[in-house]
């Protein structure tokens, strides 16, 4: 299989499902209102409601929601061979993540730009809110552990990535004293910073670092995830305009460049899909497609952690309510595009299918060390440059994706952990020291409980991470599917979208249950992370049913009368 | 080079933009805090907490009488704390 054609017809069934589904939505199931007052104006305050361009609106919805998620999942999930992967982004962003995204914005615009926790509250009932609650903290501790152990991953298969890595936080800050303090005008700080994040590139190759294998008696995967928790607490304590701005921005534009590169890598050079389009040879330790797939690759196809986005920040900037389709329907169209991309540097990026098959020999292989590793072959094919040059390059766009996740997954939930001080009272966790204490040590537990001293297992986290953001986003369908059953209007555009990916949440963990009793026993901790997962899933379809059937005997009642 | 200008200026724009809108609340929300800090300072005195620069906030008082009913409102007061110095 052509990996061109591949990425064409890809793309432009991404596009149709913009043009066409997009447009039906919009027209006939949310019915935009080109007149509707947005919360941006009718609440406006210059602080959080602002009026904004679509097109920068659009920008920070994808930056927001593009990170190495949509990497390492199509990275792990080709073991299943191309094909299973291919058609789960493109349909899943085309009719689930497409709707779902679009549909947080409009719920939320529509309910005085609420968040999809408050919403919870209002349309469904408090108990589903509380449930909404726990299923965020479990996002964000998961988020956290998992992308700790794949940047240490990244940075033990690529030393040449440790300087260049570390030099983005540097000139993160630079960028943010030099905007923020001397008010120097964005455009130049971001043409210097650029061009020394991609000359730092150099630096990195010329001066690889490794980590010393038993230092202070721990294993070198341990080490970095230690000192990837240190930086991300205090990176976390950090006020935002000194280095999450900055980065974010730096992020942003990383995205760009590399999305570019990437596609015109392929369009160019027009590698050939080495992996088969449906792997015969699955490692034992693979497990079912149906349905670990579906959880398997989240961000990519469907993601909860969008919703938190459309619905935190993104309702409160939209100047018209039309433009909710463009930002959000398009925002999680150029996540597909993302993951396509990742799709096949992971399945093209290869010289034989004996390679392919060498890197897949276990399940959690693969990930960002397929997407560098493949990636950086097609890269080096297209456009000339070395291939250690573009692998560093691509292991510093997938690690500073992972990094400022981090920072902000550590700092989210320290305030979650102050909040839980003030409710019930102890003083102590009120501190901002002890805090991000707290949750630095929460995450840590889950990376070592789940990978060992080492840490070096702590992928196995990947699909439970994946079932808890599943069950996020069969959440936020459920919302939308209530207010429109409310309105009187179809609800299965997103209904069916909520059955299926709750279903298949449940379905995933209740196998990865089975899979971590049987390797771990009794005691392993993730097995009661995953009891906890499958409770949750459960809780959420009794929701989904009782706010069903109470809408349906409202329904039914006022008909009546 | 008469277009260059507009150009750039736009460009400059969209770059402001796209760096400042995801943080615009956290940053103003940020200010604030440090804002009803000061505040606190330059009212301190009146609500009988001894401030040593009270001789310097003092000529202050007047320039922030405007910010003074939301300020105390912020801070949990429906109604201003100060005897003397009623706002609502």
């Amino acid at each position: 299989m052509n990996a061109t054609f591949l990425a064409v017809v890809g793309l432009a069934m991404i596009y149709t499902g913009y043009r066409f589904y997009s447009k039906f939505i919009a027209e006939q199931i949310y019915r935009l209102d080109p007149d509707f007052q947005t919360p941006a104006h009718t609440m406006r305050d210059d602080v959080d409601y602002v009026p904004t361009n679509r097109v920068v609106l659009w920008g920070h919805h994808f930056t927001a929601v593009a990170g190495a998620a949509p990497i390492i999942g199509p990275g792990i999930a080709v073991i299943w061979g191309w094909l299973p992967a291919f058609l789960w982004v493109i349909v899943g962003t085309m009719f689930f993540a497409g709707v779902h995204d679009f549909g947080a914005v409009w719920a939320s615009v529509r309910n005085k730009a609420k968040s999809v926790g408050s919403l919870t509250g209002d349309v469904v009932s408090p108990r589903a809110r509380t449930l909404f609650m726990v299923v965020v903290f479990f996002l964000l501790m998961m988020v956290n552990a998992v992308f700790g152990v794949a940047i240490s991953d990244a940075f033990q298969e690529t030393p040449s990535s440790v300087i260049p890595a570390w030099t983005a936080v540097v000139v993160a800050i630079g960028i943010g004293i030099l905007i923020y303090r001397m008010h120097v005008p964005i455009l130049w700080p971001t043409v210097a910073g650029t061009v020394i994040l991609y000359a730092v590139i150099y630096l990195g190759e010329a001066v690889p670092i490794s980590l010393t294998p038993g230092a202070l008696g721990l294993p070198v995967g341990a080490q970095w995830i230690l000192l990837l928790f240190l930086y991300a607490g205090i990176a976390s304590l950090l006020p935002v305009w000194l280095l999450l701005q900055p980065r974010d921005y730096i992020n942003g534009i990383q995205l760009f460049v590399g999305l570019g590169l990437l596609y015109g890598a392929v369009l160019i050079a027009n590698p050939t899909i080495v992996a088969p389009a449906i792997n015969p040879n699955l490692p034992a330790s693979a497990p079912p497609i149906f349905p670990l797939l579906f959880v398997t690759i989240a961000c990519g196809a469907i993601s909860g952690f969008h919703g938190l986005v459309g619905s935190g920040t993104t309702s409160k900037q939209l100047n018209k309510e039309t433009d909710a389709r463009f930002v959000g329907y398009l925002g999680s169209s150029g996540e597909g595009s993302l993951a396509l991309v990742a799709i096949i540097a992971a399945t093209a990026g290869f010289a034989t299918l004996g390679d392919w098959e060498a890197m897949y020999s276990d399940f959690g292989n693969g990930g960002m060390a397929a997407f560098v590793q493949g990636g950086a072959r097609i890269v080096t094919a297209g456009v000339g440059i070395s291939n250690e040059f573009a692998a560093t390059l691509l292991t510093v766009m997938a690690v500073l994706f992972a990094g400022t996740t981090m920072d902000a997954g550590v700092r989210l939930q320290r305030y979650i952990v102050q909040e839980w001080g003030s409710i019930y009272g102890i003083p102590i966790l009120q501190n901002g020291y002890v805090a991000t204490g707290a949750a630095v040590a929460a995450c840590l537990l889950l990376a070592f409980g789940a990978g060992g001293p080492s840490g070096e297992g702590g992928m196995l986290i990947w699909p439970l991470f994946g079932t808890t953001n599943q069950l996020l986003a069969g959440l936020t369908l459920l919302i939308i599917s209530v207010m429109l059953v409310k309105l009187g209007r179809p609800a299965r555009y997103t209904l069916i979208p909520m059955i299926f990916i709750t279903t298949m949440a449940l379905a995933a963990a209740l196998v990865q249950l089975l899979s971590l009793y049987r390797e771990g026993g009794i005691f392993y901790p993730l097995l009661w992370i995953d009891v906890v997962i499958v409770l949750l899933a459960i809780f959420t379809m009794l929701e989904a049913g009782s706010a069903f059937m109470r809408e349906r005997r409202a329904a039914e009642a006022a008909a009546g009368a | 080079m008469t277009g260059n200008p507009g150009w750039f200026a736009r460009l400059q724009e969209l770059l402001d933009e796209f760096y400042a809108a995801p943080y615009r609340g956290a940053l103003a929300r940020a200010r604030r805090d440090e804002d009803d800090l000061f505040m606190l300072f330059v009212f301190a005195e009146l609500m009988g907490v001894p401030n040593p620069a009270a001789y310097y906030t003092l000529e202050l008082q007047p320039v922030l009488l405007e910010r003074f009913h939301d300020w105390h409102r912020r801070q949990g007061l429906d109604h201003s704390p100060l005897d003397g110095f009623r706002c609502c």
